[in-house]
């Protein structure tokens, strides 16, 4: 590894979530659903939005979530907490696509969902939620941040990396010795 | 593919147990779209005249709009049709909220119910599979609390719930159905589901909604929302606050009720309280809704928040509500915004009509104290208002002693209690109580809406025109001059000329003939919007909206692929609106029968309203009866509908626009 590394400005995209100005109307998941159908807007469908608002009308539970990773296994312990005297389950800001919860998963294949932010060429001014939330529960933010730049990493490098984290450097060394005797 | 719609509908018959997916003819979409006006095409043809509205061949069916479900903005709307049990006309009652979108999602553009469950039961719809199953352990719970309880039953926190309370259960004339945020209240449909024995509807979809021309639609959609944000920032000036936005008005968000309570009356709309709104009630009520309420709601896809959820015990929301419910009860009972907001959480729970209820108190009061109505019938009623009408709402959802009679409404409670009590039920019209509102001079325009609109409810006949003159023809021209929503400029010339005061003012002006104009614009807009699942308050309702004649048959198009222009979607609208009224002819409604209540206006002219009357049946092109002639008929694709009319003597061969129809007009319907 270098030394010293450089410094270089990159662009972050933050999408702000104002809970108290949601009034749940979840147009972010019909504009979402739409703008990710195939082709652009020819159907929608809230189950495949890659935004939920997590609602509990008579808790006064209104939060806008976005899809983030897939994980595989669920939490073991749940956490609640409590805002304002709202009680909120530690899903309702999870943004896992997740084998708890029938959220941000294609309905018929399962198979995960995330956000994009609704990558697109030309790239849009906003993301569509962003643009179709006239209540102002969110609001898109991009800011530039200074970073140190990082060496791109070589593909080979992470597979034998991990190759070695399992079964050590010897038996990798071995691998590619006898491997390459017989090329 | 079928495009905004699923192609089929739900058919569950309760007596049988027998669950159907039965496939739509698109030709009804082409002829109706969808909504009330496919609503009324299977009442004509599956319910005869003769059918009772708590009988097995009733039907009770949960139509969704056209575009309901897809992105465009206010879509909504479920339309409940039924043939209602205080009416006894074909009724129809709509709301909100989220279950519509949901029960498209799931592949079914209606649901229809017919028959009779011998148990209490609810339906689950998830996708395909549809089960109908024991609600036994939810009888006699409250329709928010049944909802909720099913979503855990099922393990189903997205689950939409439409349910029904006690007065559901009971058979309430009045009864509701719930959904939550909104709630289909007018005409007694929930009375209907109660006879049914369907407790609840629970629906969870995941299936795509397609649309046939995606880019053109979507741009539609987000010219409304940027137009939507415009009209937000920018009020109507010169009219009161709740008219001056978008939305259904804003009841949930405006604290000055000047206008209400001093306009509207009080108790058993009888009461005018000029000078109520002082400094003191002002910041009392204030008040109680800046602490009771916790925030404000919208409807599915829409960026209005025209609801609320309040707080009347330790929730944060005990209940949601929306415009009017706000002041009725407060006002029926001569009482405060606090015990309004209270009551109408036992109410909604209850599931009763709130325009209807507290109006139907209010009256079992004026009877009490007016002896006809003794101790020996309100055994251990309170002496103060508020405990008064606490007490006759729970006797009216469970059919207890008064309770029984009052739960048929005013008109027929009057019939049951004699003894001169049918003065007292005094503000109906068709049997269905209005709005508590009392004025002195007779306005045309609300004279014909009032009369003849089938949904008997003004709120959803009136709407883009204003409803009074603006005082000065500058702030008149200046309201014209930015009106891309008329139909044409003719309007504008009417509206221009409208004044409070002299030759152009009310009753003699609009003249008949500028207030069939006026009045059927106004309708077509409100028949668009339940075709197609619009919330009015986008379109048919407020003043300057964003959806309108100009840009609907385009957004229609887009969606469904069907071609329609302005002349084609006007066309509809009128084939819509005369079979639903052809559904009502048959069922016996008649001239007799289009009236506002007799007290509406001090002043009145029944030379002017019978010249209305005539002017704007034959301008319909219905006969001096109100029957649609031949040619009228005809020119629909309902040859059907006249084959049935002169079979059953409502239409003689020979008749045109404006003659006089049927020996008598004496069959009211009853």
């Amino acid at each position: 590894m270098s030394a010293a590394k450089k410094k270089k400005t990159k662009i972050v995209k933050t999408i702000k979530i104002d809970v108290d100005k949601c009034n749940g109307c979840r147009a972010c998941e019909v504009i979402c659903s739409a703008f990710h159908a195939e082709p652009r807007y020819s159907s929608d469908n809230p189950a495949r939005s890659r935004i939920r608002v997590i609602r509990d009308p008579l808790a006064d539970i209104y939060v806008p979530v976005f899809a983030g990773e897939y994980t595989a296994s669920e939490c073991a312990g749940r956490n609640t907490y409590t805002i304002d005297g709202k009680e909120y389950e530690e899903c309702a800001f999870c943004r896992a696509s997740c084998p708890s919860r029938d959220v941000f998963k294609e309905p018929d294949s399962d198979l995960p969902l995330k956000c994009d932010l609704c990558e697109s060429d030309p790239t849009l001014e906003e993301p569509m939620c962003v643009q179709w939330c006239l209540a102002d529960a969110l609001i898109f933010e991009e800011r530039e941040e200074e970073v140190e730049e990082e060496e791109a990493v070589d593909e080979m490098d992470v597979g034998l990396e991990a190759l070695a984290n399992k079964h050590g450097w010897h038996k990798v060394a071995d691998a590619v010795a006898r491997m390459s005797k017989k090329a | 593919m079928r495009y905004a719609e699923t192609g089929f509908n739900l058919e569950v018959d309760l007596t049988r147990g027998s669950i159907e997916r039965v496939p739509t003819d698109p030709r009804l979409t082409e002829l109706h779209l969808g909504g009330l006006g496919t609503n009324a095409k299977i009442f004509w043809d599956r319910v005869p005249p003769e059918t009772e509205p708590f009988s097995e061949e009733n039907l009770l069916v949960f139509g969704t709009g056209i575009l309901t479900g897809t992105p465009a903005p206010g879509c909504n709307r479920t339309v409940l049709s039924t043939i209602s049990p205080q009416t006894r006309l074909f009724a129809y009652s709509m709301m909100g909220g989220f279950w519509a979108p949901e029960l498209k999602h799931s592949g079914y553009d209606k649901l229809i119910v017919r028959g009779k469950s011998p148990e209490l039961v609810y339906l689950w719809i998830q996708d395909d599979t549809v089960e109908i199953r024991d609600a036994s352990h939810y009888r006699g719970l409250g329709t928010l609390e049944t909802a909720e309880l099913l979503r855990q039953e099922l393990n189903e926190p997205h689950a939409q719930v439409a349910s029904i309370g006690l007065a559901g259960e009971n058979r309430v004339f009045y009864a509701s159905v719930e959904q939550g945020r909104s709630s289909a209240s007018r005409l007694g449909v929930g009375a209907v589901m109660g006879d049914k024995n369907l407790k609840a509807i629970a629906v969870r979809g995941s299936k795509d909604i397609n649309i046939a021309r995606p880019a053109e639609f979507i741009g539609l959609c987000n010219d409304a929302l940027k137009f939507i944000k415009h009209r937000n920032a920018n009020p109507i000036p010169g009219v009161m606050p709740i008219l001056a936005g978008l939305g259904s008005p804003q009841e949930m968000a405006i604290h000055d009720e000047k206008w209400h309570t001093e306009n509207f009356a009080w108790g058993n709309a009888r009461v005018r309280r000029k000078g109520f709104w002082t400094d003191e009630i002002r910041e009392l009520w204030t008040n109680t809704m800046e602490t009771m309420r916790t925030r404000l709601l919208s409807c599915h896809n829409c960026p209005m928040k025209c609801g609320a959820a309040i707080s009347v015990d330790t929730r944060l929301c005990s209940y949601m509500m929306k415009c009017f419910s706000k002041l009725t009860y407060t006002m029926g009972a001569f009482s405060n915004l606090e015990f309004g907001l209270k009551i109408a959480q036992k109410a909604t729970e209850h599931g009763v009509d709130s325009f209807t209820a507290p109006q139907t108190m209010a009256f079992a009061i004026e009877l009490y104290e007016a002896g006809i109505l003794t101790d020996k019938d309100m055994p251990g009623m309170p002496t103060d208002s508020e405990g008064r009408f606490f007490w006759l709402l729970d006797r009216i959802v469970r059919r207890e002693g008064i309770g029984d009679i009052l739960a048929n409404g005013t008109h027929w409670a009057a019939q049951e209690i004699g003894n001169g009590a049918e003065e007292y039920a005094h503000n109906n019209i068709k049997k269905h109580e209005q709005l508590p509102l009392k004025l002195g001079m007779l306005n045309p325009i609300y004279f014909l809406m009032y009369s003849t609109g089938e949904k008997i409810n003004i709120t959803q006949i009136e709407g883009n025109f204003p409803q009074a003159p603006f005082p000065t023809r500058e702030q008149r021209e200046a309201f014209v001059a930015d009106w891309p929503q008329v139909p044409n400029e003719k309007l504008k010339q009417h509206f221009l000329d409208w004044e409070l005061r002299g030759e152009n003012s009310i009753p003699h002006y609009p003249s008949a003939e500028a207030t069939c104009d006026i009045v059927e614009w106004q309708e077509m807009m409100h028949y668009i919007d339940d075709a197609t699942g619009m919330c009015a308050g986008l379109s048919s309702f407020p003043l300057k909206p964003p959806f309108h004649i100009h840009n609907l048959p385009a957004l229609i198009s887009a969606g469904t692929g069907l071609d329609l222009d302005e002349a084609g979607l006007t066309h509809l609208t009128r084939r819509n609106r005369n079979l639903v009224r052809a559904n009502n002819l048959r069922r016996g409604m008649t001239r007799s029968d289009e009236k506002p209540p007799a007290d509406h206006w001090k002043k009145r002219f029944p030379e002017l309203e019978e010249n209305l009357m005539d002017t704007y049946y034959a301008f319909k092109g219905w006969n001096r009866d109100g029957v649609p002639t031949r040619e009228t008929l005809h020119a629909l694709d309902l040859d059907y509908v006249y084959e049935d009319f002169i079979e059953r003597g409502i239409l003689k061969e020979e008749e045109t626009v404006g003659a006089s129809g049927k020996a008598s007009a004496e069959g009211s319907a009853s």
